[in-house]
């Protein structure tokens, strides 16, 4: 089952054009991995799957993308778009506000006041996001006081918490060090059982480890889609197998 | 502490350049220093032996220049002006930081009004204020026409603060809360707004400043009555006025001298204060 169809997507920047014909299924319960070298349009793509775009200014997009067939350009609202498919970002952001309001601003968007509720959601979404046994006795503490590591693990917990589909994932270990990396990816495996997971990563190493289909972009282009296996062991395109290999990116 | 002050003596012996610009940096620190310094001595040298129980009454005469309603019309001017130029002055800075596009003419014109109005002499906002408020519209010589002649003073500031306040927050925030479904308001208010507090109540402390210091503004707009303002169409004179019309008056130096000090401690008072509110509410 396909949880995202995007069908011959054009972004563009002002003039430039970033994104070139896209057109890619994304299916559920896994982890989609988008890699290619710096400025390949890979965290382009991911940020249009929320709409994330919209707060660049002159970015316009033709073709569409599609959640559970719904055009998200079309008369969803964006504001349920983006509780239904949450995203982390690259660079922890925790709000400046305690570990429990950070999880909790999420809900309460959407409208959950009731204090017991709001526990529940806390402590699950922390519990899914493998950091409560780390947190429990400290969540009146301000976020910013944690790791690096914890703060990203947070962040996860932040966007589980309004109950998401689909997380998207913009480079989140990037900033993160090998231990709070292998815990991330750990969770992210852990994750795909109920969620839909799209990553962008630097990284191969980590698309291998935890993908199933990995997409590899360049210049604003799709080059090659498929199993990660397969892409990884026998690409069929020459730039594919060049940038795995590493002759360039 | 001396023998640091030799090490670097002899640090800068074998480096006469270094040495110049250490002493000319050094040299205008302590100038800016002794000059406040000197300032602040100064007043409380020649008011604080003439601060006694009577400048305090309740009722002026011409026997006795109490400061006590000025004292008390001071506070009533600086929380009306700050009333109706706070809210707006936050306000257009939202507007320009959160919903104006980049590069907008509009933000780049308000810009430089807003830096163009600071620089204009107060005296020229008490002329505009003598004749909008107190003649057109018939507010009269009262505590209106002075608050909203010194609020229009003071917004272009408290805007000017607040923006940079909120342009200070990183996006990064923003960016969270959009990600997950909250809207524009919802992020300015609960995320934006909060993060910039602190910022935003420097630029009001500012505002205070002006305010509290203000007289010829307040000559054309809010008048010099000596008593504490009932309604906001009394005239009222402010500590800064009183300050003004009794030294003009030739006989009341001392208490001019006097006045001078409860006004400064006004000031470090309402300075200290706004630096615990956002030391307390807001870290």
């Amino acid at each position: 089952m396909d949880k995202i169809t995007v069908e011959k997507l054009d972004l563009f920047y002002g003039s430039f054009q970033a994104l070139k014909e896209i057109t890619l299924n994304i299916p559920a319960n896994e982890i989609t991995a988008l890699i290619g070298p710096s400025g390949c349009g890979k965290s382009t793509l991911l940020k249009s799957l929320n709409r994330m775009n919209d707060l660049v200014e002159g970015c316009r997009i033709e073709g569409s993308i599609r959640l559970d067939r719904e055009d998200i350009y079309g008369d969803m609202d964006v504001n349920l778009l983006r509780k239904r498919v949450g995203m982390v970002f690259q660079k922890p952001n925790p709000f400046p506000m305690s570990i429990y309001d950070n999880i909790a601003f999420g809900p309460r968007t959407h409208g959950i006041r009731s204090k017991a509720k709001l526990d529940n959601i806390v402590e699950r979404s922390l519990r899914d996001a493998a950091i409560w046994d780390e947190v429990k006795d400290r969540l009146k503490k301000p976020a910013l006081g944690m790791s690096g590591g914890q703060q990203q693990r947070l962040c996860i917990a932040r966007a589980l918490a309004v109950a998401p589909e689909v997380l998207l994932m913009d480079e989140p270990t990037s900033a993160l060090d090998p231990i709070s990396t292998a815990k991330v990816e750990e969770l992210a495996m852990e994750l795909k059982k109920q969620y839909t997971i799209v990553i962008v990563t630097h990284n191969m190493q980590q698309a291998v480890r935890i993908s199933d289909k990995t997409a590899f972009f360049l210049l604003g282009e799709m080059i090659e889609f498929g199993e990660t296996e397969k892409i990884f062991s026998m690409p069929e395109n020459k730039k594919t197998e060049d940038y795995i290999t590493g002759r360039f990116g | 502490m001396k023998s640091a002050i030799i090490q670097k003596w002899k640090g800068y012996k074998n480096d006469p350049k270094s040495f110049g610009l250490f002493s000319a940096v050094f040299l205008a620190m302590l100038i800016t220093m002794t000059a406040l310094l000197f300032v602040i001595v100064y007043i409380l040298v020649k008011g604080v032996p003439h601060l006694t129980p009577d400048l305090f009454a309740a009722k002026y005469t011409s026997e006795n220049v109490s400061l006590m309603p000025a004292l008390i019309n001071t506070l009533l001017m600086t929380a009306l002006s700050l009333l109706f130029a706070v809210p707006v002055g936050i306000e257009a800075a939202i507007y320009l930081t959160e919903y104006a596009k980049h590069g907008n003419k509009l933000v780049v014109l308000v810009g430089r009004t807003a830096e163009t109005l600071s620089g204009i002499p107060s005296i020229v906002y008490g002329l505009f204020g003598a004749l909008f408020f107190v003649k057109y519209l018939g507010f009269g010589l009262s505590l209106l026409s002075g608050a909203l002649t010194l609020s229009i003073m003071i917004l272009p500031l408290i805007m000017r603060t607040t923006e940079e306040a909120l342009r200070a927050v990183p996006d990064s925030y923003r960016e969270g809360s959009f990600g997950l479904g909250a809207g524009k308001l919802r992020t300015v208010f609960r995320i934006v707004l909060p993060c910039a507090v602190p910022g935003i109540l420097s630029g009001v402390t500012l505002g205070i400043g002006r305010i509290v210091g203000e007289s010829a503004a307040l000559l054309f707009t809010a008048g010099t009555v000596a008593e504490p303002a009932i309604s906001i169409f009394d005239s009222a004179r402010t500590l800064s006025v009183h300050m003004y019309s009794i030294s003009g008056e030739g006989l009341y130096i001392e208490q001019t001298y006097a006045t001078a000090v409860v006004l400064l401690i006004v000031v470090i008072a309402i300075n200290a204060l706004s630096d615990y509110i956002a030391k307390k509410f807001f870290k």
